[in-house]
């Protein structure tokens, strides 16, 4: 075994465990590369279909590579594609940074999206090696009705025993590739020839290394126009992934906050 | 610098750096991921200027301690993992906090490590903590670890203190099975013997810390072992019917037969079904596969797929060494899940065989395991459970509590008693009563309790029901009053009826200790010649216990006011004032509650009740085998 094998086999058990032990669960899709590899796996997992919806928060302020993107991947792999608004930012914490509260929309269509559907279980593309408090997280990470995160009594797992059975009023927010990196995701998407959104190649100096609304997320500078030529450039960047995410920039602890009360 | 391994054997290794709290773990880490160029562009910068801002001095573990709450109390809170690399290969690093209150943390952080890093403070040597967490790794199974020696720099860089330190881990780490492969005296603040060789440290010859994790072996491949392959969910994704799991260990090729364990079916394996790629002929540990079978036989999630000859072991009681992570704590007789591999099992405690002590190694009896203790535990399953010793096949050979929605514990499996053959006596049920007992983890008995009206039957026989299911058994009281409004409602109290009373209630009461219960009488039933007929009716399964109080005690006790009636001859034929009551010549158990209390009367009762219904296993006499892990 490679250790992409050991990866996806690892991803694919954690989607099999959701899948029997969660009665009601959805998979969120941000379009980008993270959570297209979790959709393939899903695929990989149950023989070619995703047996759950597929959400997408939207904020309406996606770029128009990405919209294409998503109903091209929606129709060719047949997925049950639930689109969710996400409230303005009028209705945002107003003590929260501008970027922040731009982001905290997206929780809060979230929490629209579980109070209306009831999902016991909400799968995430995300990884430790993004962010901080995401290295902190649990492969099956319970959360209280409102989102909140509880990073310091989470639960115990021991070995590959996660936590399954949950009190009324809470959920889980599953996170099958939690171990991937970044150059992981690169290297398994073009081992897979899994689609890509355009966006993240270079264009004129610039690409997307991470895929967000475009009033917070920048292009850093990059002269990758190639998954190969990404993956060379990730093997030496010393840039962190989300540079260009004005959210997690803007004060000490703002993607924390963020985290703590229910963002992804 | 070790050479770049080849691509092939490059995979990431992850590492957890454990450790008493204070001892460096994040310092060290921050300066690993300095001393390697790992930390992105900006990161020291930034968190220079937050502890400017904060007033703080710099300190390297400020660059791993993401949460606003590990920065304020300078502690690390949760488990956390860190990418990097070196010249020769990626790693993972794992921080595992030190604090005790945290430990579920720690283990959650390296029950998944390759290798660990132990880290000891040089000026205050191996503490509790330290040691709690050395048999912890190697009661999650971690086997290679390295000792740090950490701020050699407090203690003049002396040789001789390190050699002291050194000494006295490596005989800890021995005692519990460990042999590990360096100790090495480092400065995680000053960056000696990190990532280069320190002229402080010039007496030392032995690897740096980079050099040390390069010397970490890969896991060992674990295709070589016995076929597991425990089944997570079955998929009909069209006409195919899918099994759908991960092989813990061993391989299967299309062809095998299969044996799946406890519900004892085989079938031969058609194909190993993939989606988008080409279809495999064979798969080996690590791999999350689905299989189809020539046979729809009855297979679901739990049950564990081996080649026929070497099949795991299947079991109703488990010996097992087990880490208890909650704060209600574990005592006999309580119940809770058992999770072994994918599947569930209702277990109880039966015994608590000793309490670990971290310090010494030395083990003391308990009836009951406190938060972060590690005990040697007797697990009683009413299903069969396939298992295997940790020691042959760790991946099946260990599991979790669950109390409600909560991982309370971990264990790995030192001992099984064997169901070797099964089925053997169905002659007259589908069940022999062997299947029960195993089943139920005791056998079935009736205990017949006589004595005088007021003497406390019932009281003692409520308080055995209560003790005995709290202990996990299946139990249940005839009471005479109870009998009397339903089962044997056409009765009265004439001698003949007094004695029918009797007859009905033994039968009932035989029924019952042949399905497997232990079932509890309370009925004054006077003479010798009525109990000689119970007796005969409950055969071996039967037990006369006489309930003991002298006659003006029970007057005195009175409870029902009966004894007041009678004396004023409202009541006829009443046993002991105007009917005999004939005492027991030869009962089983007399039990005398003119001289007891209840509580001491009841827990005579429950230590008869259990020693003959008990079952005899070896494991009784030896206290589970395999004594490493």
């Amino acid at each position: 075994m490679t250790d992409l094998d050991q990866l996806e086999s690892q991803s694919v058990y954690i989607l099999r465990e959701a899948f029997n032990r969660i009665d009601r669960l959805a998979a969120l899709w941000s379009i980008g590369k993270d959570s297209n590899v979790l959709l393939w796996l899903a695929r990989k997992a149950f023989f070619g279909k995703v047996p759950f919806p597929v959400v997408q928060l939207d904020t309406g302020m996606e770029l128009p590579e990405v919209y294409e993107f998503r109903d091209m991947v929606t129709r060719d792999w047949g997925l049950d594609l639930v689109i969710e608004q996400c409230p303005p930012e009028s209705e945002m914490d107003p003590t929260l940074p501008p970027a922040t509260r731009a982001a905290a929309r997206k929780t809060e269509g979230l929490k629209n999206l579980l109070r209306r559907e009831q999902y016991q279980g909400i799968m995430v593309g995300i990884r430790r090696d993004e962010q901080a408090t995401r290295a902190k997280e649990r492969v099956f990470s319970p959360r209280a009705l409102d989102g909140a995160w509880d990073f310091k009594d989470q639960p115990a797992e021991f070995w590959d025993h996660y936590k399954t059975r949950f009190a009324e009023g809470t959920h889980v927010r599953i996170h099958p590739l939690l171990h991937w990196t970044e150059l992981d995701i690169w290297r398994y998407s073009k081992r897979e020839e899994i689609p890509i959104v355009p966006l993240y190649f270079a264009r004129e100096g610039k690409r997307y290394r991470s895929l967000g609304e475009k009033n917070i997320t920048f292009p850093v500078d990059s002269s990758a126009a190639s998954i190969d030529e990404i993956i060379s450039e990730l093997e030496v960047t010393r840039t962190p992934e989300r540079a260009g995410r004005s959210m997690d920039n803007e004060t000490e602890d703002a993607f924390e906050r963020l985290r703590s009360s229910g963002y992804m | 610098m070790s050479p770049l391994l080849p691509a092939s054997q490059r995979r990431q290794a992850r590492i957890v750096i454990v450790g008493h709290v204070d001892h460096g773990k994040s310092t060290l880490i921050g300066r690993l991921l300095n001393d390697t160029g790992s930390l992105p562009d900006g990161k020291v910068e930034a968190v220079r200027e937050m502890s400017r801002r904060r007033g703080m001095p710099f300190e390297w573990s400020f660059v791993m301690d993401a949460l606003q709450a590990e920065r304020d109390q300078g502690i690390t809170i949760d488990t956390t993992q860190i990418h990097f690399k070196t010249e020769r290969r990626p790693y993972v690093i794992i921080d595992a906090p030190g604090h005790t209150e945290f430990l579920k943390n720690m283990v959650t952080g390296a029950s998944n490590a390759d290798a660990a890093l132990l880290v000891i403070d040089a000026g205050e040597g191996a503490l509790e903590q330290s040691r709690r967490h050395a048999y912890l790794l190697h009661l999650l199974g971690v086997k290679q670890v390295a000792v740090i020696v950490n701020k050699m720099d407090m203690v003049d860089f002396s040789q001789a203190r390190f050699d002291h330190v050194a000494a006295e881990i490596r005989a800890y780490l021995n005692g519990i099975g460990v042999a590990p492969g360096v100790i090495l005296p480092i400065s995680a603040r000053h960056g000696d013997n990190i990532a280069s060789r320190s002229e402080n440290l010039s007496w030392y010859d032995g690897p740096t810390v980079i050099e040390a994790l390069d010397g970490f072996l890969p896991a060992a491949p674990e295709d070589e072992l016995p076929l597991r392959l425990p089944i997570q969910d079955v998929y009909k994704p069209d006409e195919r019917r899918i099994l759908a799991g991960r092989i813990e260990t061993g391989r299967l090729r299309v062809g095998d037969t299969l044996h799946f364990a406890p519900n004892n079916r085989t079938a031969k394996v058609v194909s190993i079904e993939a989606w988008n790629a080409a279809s495999a002929i064979s798969a080996a540990a690590g791999q999350s596969v689905g299989i189809t079978l020539d046979q729809r036989i009855f297979v679901e999630r739990g049950h564990i797929a081996s080649l026929p000859a070497e099949r795991p072991i299947e079991a109703h009681r488990l010996t097992v060494r087990l880490f208890w992570l909650a704060s209600k704590p574990l005592e006999t007789g309580r119940a809770y899940t058992l999770k072994l591999a994918t599947a569930e099992h209702r277990v109880t405690v039966e015994k608590i065989v000793e309490v670990v002590d971290i310090d010494d190694l030395g083990v003391s009896a308990a009836d009951r395991v406190g938060r972060n203790e590690i005990a040697n535990v007797v697990l009683h399953s009413r299903s069969l459970v396939a298992v295997d010793l940790a020691i042959d096949l760790p991946r099946t050979g260990r599991g979790v509590l669950l109390d409600g929605h909560d991982v309370v514990g971990g264990f790995i499996v030192t001992g099984a008693d064997a169901v070797a053959e099964r089925n053997l006596q169905r002659v007259e049920h589908a069940v022999s009563p062997d299947e029960r007992a195993l089943s139920n983890g005791h056998r079935g008995a009736v205990l017949w309790l006589t004595g005088l009206s007021g003497a406390g039957k019932s009281t003692l026989a409520m308080g055995l029901e209560r003790t005995l299911f709290e202990r996990g058994r299946q139990v249940y009281v005839l009471d005479g009053d109870g009998v009397r409004q339903g089962l044997n409602g056409d009765l009265g109290f004439s001698p003949a009826d007094r004695s029918e009373n009797i007859r009905r209630v033994a039968e009932a009461a035989r029924l019952f200790a042949e399905a497997g219960m232990i079932v509890v009488t309370a009925l004054i039933s006077p003479t010798r010649q009525d109990r000689a007929k119970a007796r005969a009716i409950g055969g071996d399964l039967f037990h006369e216990i006489h309930v003991k109080a002298e006659l003006d005690v029970c007057e005195q006790r009175d409870p029902k006011g009966l004894y007041r009636r009678a004396r004023a001859g409202e009541i006829p034929e009443f046993t002991g004032v105007s009917a005999p009551y004939e005492e027991p010549q030869a009962a089983e158990l007399v039990v005398e509650t003119g001289r007891l209390g209840i509580e001491e009367a009841v827990g005579e009762l429950v230590g008869y009740a259990e020693r003959v219904t008990g079952l005899k296993y070896p494991s009784d006499a030896v206290q589970g085998r395999g004594e490493g892990i």
